[in-house]
């Protein structure tokens, strides 16, 4: 059988494409995005971007009700725009199988929040799958299908940041059959008024214990046995770290890990001295331990934040051994070293915006994307960051309060689309007054560079019609719509000036295409001269990465690796030494 | 027991491929392997590490701080960041092209002018090379990471049969000569 080093994104996708996947939907966000990426390239299975999660899970619903199977991807906050539509399709079920992969991120290295996804299972009353590699992601997404059609409802499929993103030899098979929808009409499953919801929901109560059942004796769920001392229960990831770092303890390691397998929780602990609970998050599977009645240690020794990763289970070792933890601290010489945080690129047309709201002293409500890196030094010109669509919603809650200062909200253009336009609409509708601005740069830049409505493309690669920022905003009703090219800084200048002196709201949009997706130089690059150079730094408030300062007596110079001309610094020098 | 393999630097500067090469090398060589990037915001010039891993048999991903058998860095002041993961007796290899932090350039870091003298405090032996300049001596400076993933092969023990397998599978057919003729020029440094 063919091997292949995959990533648990990619093996997900081949697991779903061998499992006989008829549709896909999601929207990007790390660490998910890879998944839809890899499944359209198999090109027989129909994938698209929606324009967010709650549509995603929506059109997923619709193909498993007519009987086809759907896979639906997101990351952990996406579950919280779709879990609307996820807590009703748990009552009316679904026919077709149906497997939603959410991906958590423990340690929240691109997340704004740590959820733990589980409690959502727990919330609509689904299963839970947490593969631990790539290779199970293969398996367990194959045999989410399956579970989903046993049992009549979606099955949650969680993956944490490490499963996503590491690499493991998969064994791969062939095409699985993909059904096509074939609806049949069942108004008392389907329709759950309350007449019919009641029943809906005492069937639920029952799926579940028939699910506790199976999950006893599913061989998703792995026992290592390796001795009768320290036995550790574990699921996802965490399992292989305790392998490695626990080599005496046996290890009951959960796959299907809700609902919990309750015989088989009993069975492993009556084998061992002392149990201990080791999960990523919030301690669930510890508290249902307990209330079996099985003595155990859980989070006492084990932290609720962050990754487990091997070195904090190394910690986790000691306390139980009732040692210090050892501690593996940075050499003593990279104790000043500088900091290298993630910033806007060399030529981001973001710079434009944000610099030029460095010059008011305005209040700037930001969203997700690349754009939140505007937070930072020496930009510094995001004030708040909540969730998708969030920069323009807080804009328009501030400035009804009466807050003093003008109140400058910001999305891009995909967060426009997946929850923005209802924030516009909502401001035009009410009155508001605050400013909008919509930075513009013609894709889903900080996942990597997907599709959206508003770029005329679908994630199968197909020309489509291409939605237009202005016209849904004339639409909702707003009177002042200003486009801009970012690059041109006294153009943004001038029309941040309008805006933020008018009586009524304004849109920006800031338009000009990602560099980075682009990769071509936008003009001359510039080079520093010397001798007309008053070391007044200036140009150094754009916080571009290409305009480097090695001496902070010195001239900053241009790297020209990393510049692509896009002019924003020469604008900036008042001494044409740019 | 496995190999562990930890690599550093700065995003863009192709840590995933070498990580990648790497394991693929050591597959076509009949091992068991993983790998592990962290790559969220690779591409906006933060810091990235990968790990790669392999052995007769892996179980985890991941290896802890003071696990690595071999550390390479792309970067100087990423290898000094990473200094940590390296196990007492591990190689490393350290590129010392500098790339400059914007945190640095707006005056609230300072970039370290003893960095030879800190590498040699931190590492024991370290193999220092400017990978840079070498892959734009061969013409280009993109094959950087293949000068680093040649200059650190001697310590993995994988034969060379395995190292062109991984460039023929992973690399355009146009590029493989220009990588192994890196790769060697790494070897040899």
């Amino acid at each position: 059988m063919e091997r292949r080093l995959l990533s648990g994104n990619e093996a997900l996708a081949r697991g779903a494409w061998e499992g006989g996947v008829r549709v896909a939907f999601g929207y990007p966000g790390t660490p998910s995005t890879e998944i839809l990426e890899n499944l359209s390239k198999y090109g027989d299975v129909y994938c698209e971007w929606s324009p967010n999660e709650k549509v995603a899970l929506e059109a997923a619903a619709g193909a498993s009700i007519g009987g086809a199977r759907s896979l639906v991807t997101m990351k952990l906050v996406g579950l919280n725009v779709a879990a609307d539509p996820l807590m009703t399709l748990s009552y009316i079920g679904v026919v077709g199988g149906m497997v939603i992969v959410v991906a958590d991120d423990p340690g929240q290295s691109s997340s704004q929040t740590e959820q733990d996804t589980r409690h959502y299972a727990r919330l609509a009353k689904v299963p839970v799958l947490e593969p631990a590699s790539a290779v199970e992601c293969l398996e367990f997404v194959k045999r989410g299908f399956e579970l989903s059609e046993e049992h009549g409802c979606p099955v949650i499929l969680r993956t944490t940041t490490c499963v996503s993103h590491s690499r493991f030899l998969c064994s791969l098979g062939g095409r699985g059959i993909a059904k096509d929808a074939n609806f049949e009409r069942n108004p008392t499953r389907f329709c759950p008024l309350p007449i019919w919801g009641r029943k809906l929901r005492r069937d639920v109560e029952d799926r579940m214990v028939r699910q506790s059942l199976a999950s006893d004796t599913s061989p998703l769920n792995k026992e290592y046995v390796r001795g009768t001392g320290l036995g550790i229960v574990t699921a996802s990831v965490c399992g292989l770290h305790c392998l490695d770092v626990f080599p005496e303890a046996s290890v009951l390691k959960l796959g299907w890990s809700w609902p919990f397998p309750d015989q088989l929780l009993k069975d492993f602990a009556s084998r061992m001295d002392r149990v201990v609970v080791i999960e990523e998050g919030d301690p669930i599977l510890e508290e249902h331990v307990k209330s079996l009645g099985i003595p155990c240690v859980g989070k006492e020794v084990v932290p609720r934040c962050g990754e487990l990763t091997p070195m904090v289970l190394r910690g986790v070792k000691a306390r139980l051994e009732g040692r210090e933890p050892e501690v593996v601290a940075p050499v003593a010489d990279a104790a000043d070293l500088p900091g290298r945080p993630p910033m806007l690129c060399a030529g981001c047309p973001h710079r434009g915006i944000f610099y030029g709201l460095t010059k008011y002293d305005v209040v700037v409500t930001g969203d997700i994307g690349c754009y939140s890196l505007g937070v930072f030094p020496p930009l510094s010109r995001t004030d708040v960051l909540l969730c998708m669509g969030g920069g323009f919603t807080l804009a328009h809650g501030l400035s009804q309060a009466g807050e003093k200062r003008p109140v400058v909200g910001i999305v891009g253009d995909s967060t426009f689309f997946h929850s923005g336009i209802t924030g516009l609409l909502n401001m035009v509708y009410n009155r508001g007054k605050a400013v909008l601005i919509v930075v513009d740069n013609r894709t889903t830049a900080m996942t990597g560079h997907q599709e959206h409505p508003g770029t005329g493309r679908t994630l199968m690669g197909e020309a489509t019609s291409e939605a237009s920022i202005e016209a849904i905003a004339a639409a909702c009703g707003v009177k002042r719509i200003k486009v801009v090219n970012p690059y041109d800084l006294a153009a943004v200048d001038q029309v941040l000036k309008e805006a933020l002196g008018a009586d009524e709201m304004t849109l920006v949009i800031s338009r000009a295409p990602c560099v980075l997706k682009e990769r071509r130089l936008l003009g001359e690059k510039p080079v520093v001269d010397e001798s007309k150079c008053k070391r007044c730094k200036a140009c150094l408030k754009l916080g571009c990465p290409a305009l480097e300062l090695k001496d902070s007596a010195g001239c900053p110079s241009v790297n020209p690796a990393l510049c692509v001309g896009c002019g924003m610094c020469v604008q900036t020098c008042k001494f044409g030494a740019l | 027991m496995s190999t562990n393999v930890m690599l550093c630097g700065v995003g863009g500067q192709g840590i995933l491929f070498a990580a990648k090469v790497m394991a693929c090398a050591a597959e076509l060589s009949g091992y068991e392997v993983t790998t592990n990037e962290l790559h969220g915001m690779a591409q906006r010039g933060g810091s990235v590490t990968a790990q790669v891993r392999f052995g007769s048999k892996v179980h985890s991903p991941l290896f802890g701080e003071g696990d690595a058998d071999v550390l390479c860095a792309l970067e100087p002041v990423e290898g000094l960041r990473c200094a940590h993961w390296l196990r007492p007796g591990g190689h490393a290899a350290i590129s010392l092209q500098r790339l400059i932090p914007v945190t640095v350039s707006t005056g609230r870091a300072s970039y370290p002018s003893d960095l030879e003298d800190r590498l040699l405090r931190s590492f024991s032996s370290p193999k220092l090379l400017d990978c840079a300049g070498m892959a734009s001596k061969l013409g280009d400076m993109r094959l950087a990471n293949t000068v680093m993933v040649g200059a650190l092969s001697s310590w993995l023990g994988l034969p060379m049969s395995s190292w062109r397998g991984a460039f023929e599978r992973i690399v355009k057919s146009g590029l493989v000569e220009k990588n192994i003729a890196a790769f060697l020029a790494g070897q040899e440094a």
